[in-house]
């Protein structure tokens, strides 16, 4: 058995590129509201893949409490989110984002 | 390379391909479907981290009642799919520019190249734990004791959570009939019975 190659950084650089490509899907789906929940789901998961790596390679549970927490936000979040948009839906018949400029942002 | 290694990469390359589709894909179900492929090779990437409690609870938690939420909704809303895809080619370039400059910056601080400061041996204390280590008691000792207040504000959120998104979708149906029993228990025999006094008449 040879060595292993990963470590911390094989897990950073994986949260890394996981955040990037939420980013990218952000700037390119910025009509549809679904999908722009779902790329904020990504980014959460990316936080967590860094927070779980470190809890590992320091040896501190702290760190997967913290992830604990965050995936409890995220559900509330996105319970909350669908709901706002389900309403949305009902009175507007339309989830594109330039269709709603009541408040002239 | 080991065995975990080659797993490692295998399941990393899941969740970034995973994730592209996700971002990528032209119809939002596609979307929600690859978005829990990425979370079940996560928590395989996890449970590589000897965090099993947490893999377990984003499998149940996430795949099991976010993404199917999300599922409903992107079933239940009527989406025009071609015009939601308006505009995607045009932000492509830059989009994919911000994202490559954001991934280069990142991966220098943190990644293998560049200075390599994560790989220090001050950061690497990982702990290869035996076969009978709880993870779920670790996390479950800590998480009732030094972070208990916490696990209440994180109960209370949940709670709001569920009353604000009950409030926001309740509707009530102009067209619908029904019953108020305050109104049944308030009435009075006078409100629904009159008498009548009338003289008696003779039948010829």
């Amino acid at each position: 058995m040879d060595t292993s190659v990963i470590g911390l950084t094989s897990y950073l650089t994986l949260g890394a590129i996981l955040f990037s490509i939420s980013v990218a899907g952000i700037f390119l789906n910025r009509k549809n509201i679904v999908v722009l929940l779902m790329c904020i789901e990504l980014m959460l998961l990316a936080a967590n893949i860094n927070f779980i790596a470190f809890s590992h390679y320091l040896n501190d549970s702290a760190g997967q409490v913290f992830v604990f927490f965050i995936l409890t936000v995220a559900a509330a979040e996105a319970a909350i989110g669908l709901a706002i948009l389900v309403t949305l839906f009902r009175s507007r018949r339309t989830i594109d984002v330039e269709d709603l400029d009541a408040l002239k942002g | 390379m080991t065995i975990t290694d080659f797993l490692f990469f295998a399941f990393a390359g899941v969740v970034v391909a995973s994730a592209l589709g996700v971002v990528a894909s032209k119809n939002p179900v596609h979307s929600a479907l690859f978005l829990v492929l990425t979370f079940f090779s996560c928590s395989a990437i996890w449970l590589m981290l000897e965090a099993e409690f947490l893999a377990i609870t984003l499998v149940l938690v996430y795949v099991g009642a976010v993404m199917v939420l999300f599922l409903f909704v992107v079933m239940m809303l009527d989406i025009n799919v071609a015009k939601m895809r308006e505009g995607f080619v045009s932000y492509l370039p830059v989009g994919a520019l911000f994202a490559f400059l954001m991934l280069a910056i990142m991966v220098y601080v943190v990644g293998p190249v560049g200075p390599d400061v994560m790989s220090t041996a001050a950061l690497d204390n990982a702990v290869k734990h035996a076969a009978d280590y709880s993870n779920t008691e670790a996390l479950g000792e800590i998480l009732y004791t030094d972070y208990v207040l916490a696990f209440e504000i994180a109960a209370v959120i949940l709670l709001v959570a569920i009353i604000a998104a009950i409030s926001l979708t309740l509707r009530r149906r102009t067209t619908t009939k029904y019953q108020t029993p305050a109104n049944q228990i308030k009435v009075k025999r006078d409100d629904r019975l009159k008498i009548i006094k009338s003289d008696a008449e003779v039948l010829k």
